[in-house]
């Protein structure tokens, strides 16, 4: 797409693993700092749709097809229902997480940390396939 | 912020109103860092300067980057002034019974705001409130609001993703759909 724009490239490039980096420290320090599963997700999604712009939808979509996206989507909002009803099971409340594990403090952390997983998976999925699609859509 | 709002209203190029508005947003994000909200500021900073920014350009490259310009006629104005006055007064008017800012006697500091404050560190064991708040004691809340991400997800993916372009005069016309509804 941007063949002759070396500094884009190339600052791009650096810049990505620390985007990505920065999006699982908000993710999983959420709990001891501000951030969390949203934020988190639209930060990773905004390393992509970097990629996206500065290397073209084509090669975007070679690291992360839509297809895997649509599954993650649904795979979050998934696993988030999917505690509530583990701990549904294991004798407590919907999303109650005090009986995840043998320490009602553990099974808050536990529960916290898988919930904000989901939720951070399937803000990343939907914002980058909105992305795709509102790119792909003029050509 | 009210200069950049200001100016959004009255530029033409679509283009420097896209880029006012991610101003904007991170204008605003600074206002929630002096309300000590980080998280809310975080959050705005990422979708309201970041993402939204980037898929309003997408959608400029959609359609055209000049706005187009309309006839003003002087009934148009008075109208729609008269009303935003009239909605600001009554909210003005509203606010002079709210608490003074920061209000230690304010009600939404003695419903359920101190047992978030003073409990959550026994009872979730987060150091971050906002955190504990958002996925535990509201969790229901939570879960809902990533179902929504959801179906605005799926909603995009079938109002916008065709596998094969479709040109435009191939797009069923009112009159097509008639007929298929009085097929069935």
């Amino acid at each position: 797409m941007m063949k002759r724009k070396p500094i884009l490239r190339v600052t791009s490039k650096v810049f990505m693993p620390f985007i990505l980096l920065f999006a699982l420290y908000v993710q999983f320090h959420g709990d001891f700092g501000p951030g969390g599963g949203f934020q988190a997700g639209v930060i990773f999604a905004s390393s992509f749709i970097l990629y996206a712009l500065i290397f073209g939808l084509h090669d975007a979509k070679m690291v992360m097809p839509s297809s895997v996206l649509e599954v993650l989507a649904a795979l979050g909002v998934l696993l988030y229902a999917g505690v509530g009803v583990v701990s549904f099971f294991v004798g407590d409340n919907y999303l109650n997480y005090n009986s995840l594990a043998h320490d009602p403090l553990h099974g808050q952390h536990y529960g916290i940390l898988l919930v904000e997983l989901g939720v951070g998976v399937t803000v990343f999925a939907a914002m980058t396939l909105i992305f795709y699609t509102f790119a792909g859509r003029g050509r | 912020m009210a200069v950049t709002a200001i100016v959004i209203l009255r530029i033409k190029n679509l283009f420097t109103v896209v880029m006012l508005g991610g101003i904007y947003s991170l204008l605003s994000a600074q206002m929630f860092v002096n309300l000590d909200a980080v998280d809310v500021a975080f959050t705005e900073a990422a979708v309201g300067a970041g993402i939204s920014t980037v898929l309003m350009l997408g959608t400029l490259a959609l359609t055209s980057r000049e706005e187009k310009s309309e006839k003003k006629s002087s009934r148009t104005f008075w109208l729609p002034l008269v009303v935003v006055f009239s909605t600001g007064i009554a909210l003005i008017y509203g606010t002079l019974d709210m608490p003074d800012y920061g209000d230690p006697n304010a009600p939404v500091h003695h419903h359920v705001a101190p047992r978030y404050l003073l409990d959550s560190e026994g009872e979730v064991g987060m150091p971050n409130v906002v955190t504990s708040v958002l996925a535990s004691y509201r969790g229901f809340d939570t879960l809902g609001e990533t179902t929504v991400v959801f179906t605005a997800l799926v909603g995009v993916l079938i109002l916008l993703a065709t596998r094969r372009r479709r040109k435009d005069n191939d797009a069923p016309t009112l009159a097509d759909l008639e007929e298929q509804e009085d097929d069935a």
